[in-house]
């Protein structure tokens, strides 16, 4: 077993974002960060394939700020050996096609591997495309929503969540991988395991160092606006003397909402 | 740049294909553009007259059996083939398990932007497609649009409705391309138990979440669901936590618009909540009264869910008799 390599992604905490009520503006500049949870499910699962298998390299990698070691550092507490954070002023609007660029020219230059694993898609931007935008560049069976991953040999066999099935599928490696969040319950690292992590290596890379420019991975998306959604409920409070009659006047009241029919 | 015409819609589930022709015809219309459906699959053609019932006017049709079902790479060469010849300026593709994964690497091949899980579409000034979607764990809406062509979106079941077919004329093309040989194998497919009834077509769901102490009480639930001619739901807790559903209703799990939908026992966050945002009518039923469900419900009650489900239950016969 050669490599693992785990694409993380240093997210904002959805649940602590706040919103602006008036101008319905989301205050995305101090909301906490964290790490990704579909990512740390993939990390999770190298670590047991590692435990399992033994002799390989756990190595992580993220495009992001120089702000995103924290996670990279809580990635090689979990048991990561190896992390490597992408980062360049060069980078500002980026889509998912570009993230998928950088991200496959630093994996070609970390070096020959026989697993990546990704979440199946992000805590914040939710679009579960990075994954297979990856595999597509870097020309590998891609495997999504993966709820138990089994490596024998050189093939690794995935059982998958469809709408209406659970499909097992079976490729060669190298091959991509990613994760739902069914697949396992991320550790928790110690303090010891904490401490063991701060010796561990974090690999910085501009985009020079990937002979990747600018305009390669500029974005071919923009953004128009990203707002708060209008509630627009009526928020009314049922209540009454007793559970008798709040119940009654909620029945009425669905009635003549025209919701439930005579 | 400018030489990108009309637009296209496939998808590997047939009917969600049928639900996106509907607005991918209005797109056409605005753009004076001709609209066209990717049929793939084996012995399929029949479905081709009824999707030009749908608003098609043509019909690349890719019938082999090597296509009988979907296997990513087969699908992908299929589409990047037809894609690069004919070149589209919009492609929209159903967002599906298989789907949203073979538009990104689509899209990928052809050095596309991509906007997953559009619910809404439309055309700015430019005639860009403008696609919106949730975000940030459905704290926010994001409208977002494309710099270069074609450009992609895909779409998930259910945020359109399938047209009422009419009688038009389309052409259908059958296309030879050559399929590229898979990189994955399926070894085995079982189908999910699942009920026929899918959540997302329920009229009306009575849901559950934390508030619910035992398994057996769903009894209650089911009571009050039976009376509405209703489902039951359940929120992501009771799922990945205790085991007592298998499926839920969310952001990651099912998005519904129920006419009536019954929280009963759920808090309210922001992930449950993007999936039942487009509910026409939410009441909650909770304990506490903090509870951050009472802000996107229209009604709310304030009370324990097994003293209030038993007589919302009576209340509610009482009004249909």
């Amino acid at each position: 077993m050669k490599r693992i390599i785990v694409c993380l992604k240093q997210a904002i905490d959805v649940s602590q974002l706040k919103v602006d009520p008036p101008t319905r503006q989301l205050m995305t500049a101090s909301a906490p960060r964290k790490m990704s949870d579909f990512d740390k499910n993939a990390l999770e699962e190298a670590i047991k394939i590692k435990e399992k298998l033994g002799a390989t390299e756990i190595c992580t990698v993220t495009l992001s700020s120089e702000d995103a070691k924290a996670v990279l550092r809580e990635g090689l507490a979990m048991g990561a050996d190896k992390a490597f954070l992408v980062n360049d002023p060069a980078v500002k609007d980026v889509d998912t096609l570009g993230t998928a660029y950088v991200l496959a020219e630093a994996i070609r230059k970390i070096g020959e591997f026989s697993l990546i694993l990704c979440g199946e898609t992000s805590l914040d931007s939710f679009s579960g495309l990075v994954g297979p935008r990856l595999a597509e560049l870097l020309n590998l069976p891609q495997i999504t929503s993966a709820r138990k991953i089994t490596v024998d040999g050189d093939t690794v066999t995935v059982e998958r969540t469809l709408e209406d099935a659970v499909e097992a599928v079976k490729a060669k490696m190298p091959a991509l991988v990613s994760v739902t969040r069914e697949i396992n319950q991320p550790r928790i690292p110690s303090l010891m395991m904490i401490m063991r992590a701060s010796k561990k290596e974090i690999v910085m890379w501009a985009l020079s160092d990937l002979k990747l420019e600018g305009d390669k991975i500029a974005s071919k998306i923009e953004l128009v606006e990203v707002l708060a959604p209008k509630t627009e409920r009526k928020k009314i409070k049922i209540t009454g003397e007793n559970v008798q009659e709040i119940a009654d006047k909620l029945a009425k009241a669905l009635v003549q909402e025209g919701v439930i029919r005579r | 740049m400018n030489e990108n015409r009309g637009v296209w819609v496939f998808s590997d589930k047939y009917d969600l294909a049928l639900e996106i022709l509907g607005k991918a015809r209005e797109i056409a219309d605005k753009l004076q553009a001709e609209l066209s459906a990717v049929l793939i699959g084996h012995n399929v053609q029949d479905k081709a007259m009824e999707m030009i019932r749908c608003g098609a006017d043509k019909i690349y049709l890719a019938d082999d059996q090597a296509l009988e079902s979907f296997q990513a790479e087969r699908y992908l060469s299929v589409l990047y083939h037809l894609a690069a010849s004919f070149k589209p300026e919009i492609m929209l593709i159903g967002s599906t398990k298989n789907g949203k994964p073979l538009a990104a690497r689509l899209a990928t091949r052809l050095g596309a932007g991509c906007v997953p899980d559009c619910t809404r579409l439309s055309l700015d000034e430019q005639k860009r497609l403008v696609g919106e979607r949730m975000t940030y764990g459905g704290n926010a809406i994001a409208k977002l649009t494309f710099k270069t062509k074609p450009q992609i979106a895909t779409v998930p079941a259910r945020a359109f409705e399938k047209p009422e077919p009419k009688d038009r004329n389309g052409q259908l093309v059958k296309v030879d391309v050559k399929i590229e040989e898979p990189k994955t194998e399926i070894v085995e497919t079982k189908s999910l138990e699942t009920s026929n009834v899918r959540i997302e077509d329920a009229e009306v769901i009575v849901s559950v979440g934390r508030g619910l102490e035992k398994k057996e009480d769903k009894a209650l639930l089911e009571k009050l669901a039976a009376v509405l001619s209703g489902q039951v739901g359940s929120s992501r807790p009771l799922v990945e936590d205790r085991k007592w559903f298998s499926e839920w209703i969310g952001l990651s799990g099912h998005k519904v618009k129920p006419k009536l939908y019954i929280a009963c026992g759920i808090s309210g966050v922001i992930q449950h909540v993007a999936g039942i945002r487009d509910s026409k009518v939410i009441v909650a039923i909770n304990k506490d009264p903090e509870a951050p469900i009472f802000e996107v419900a229209d009604f709310g009650v304030v009370g324990d869910l097994y003293e209030v489900l038993p007589a919302l239950t009576e209340a509610i016969k009482k009004q249909l008799q």
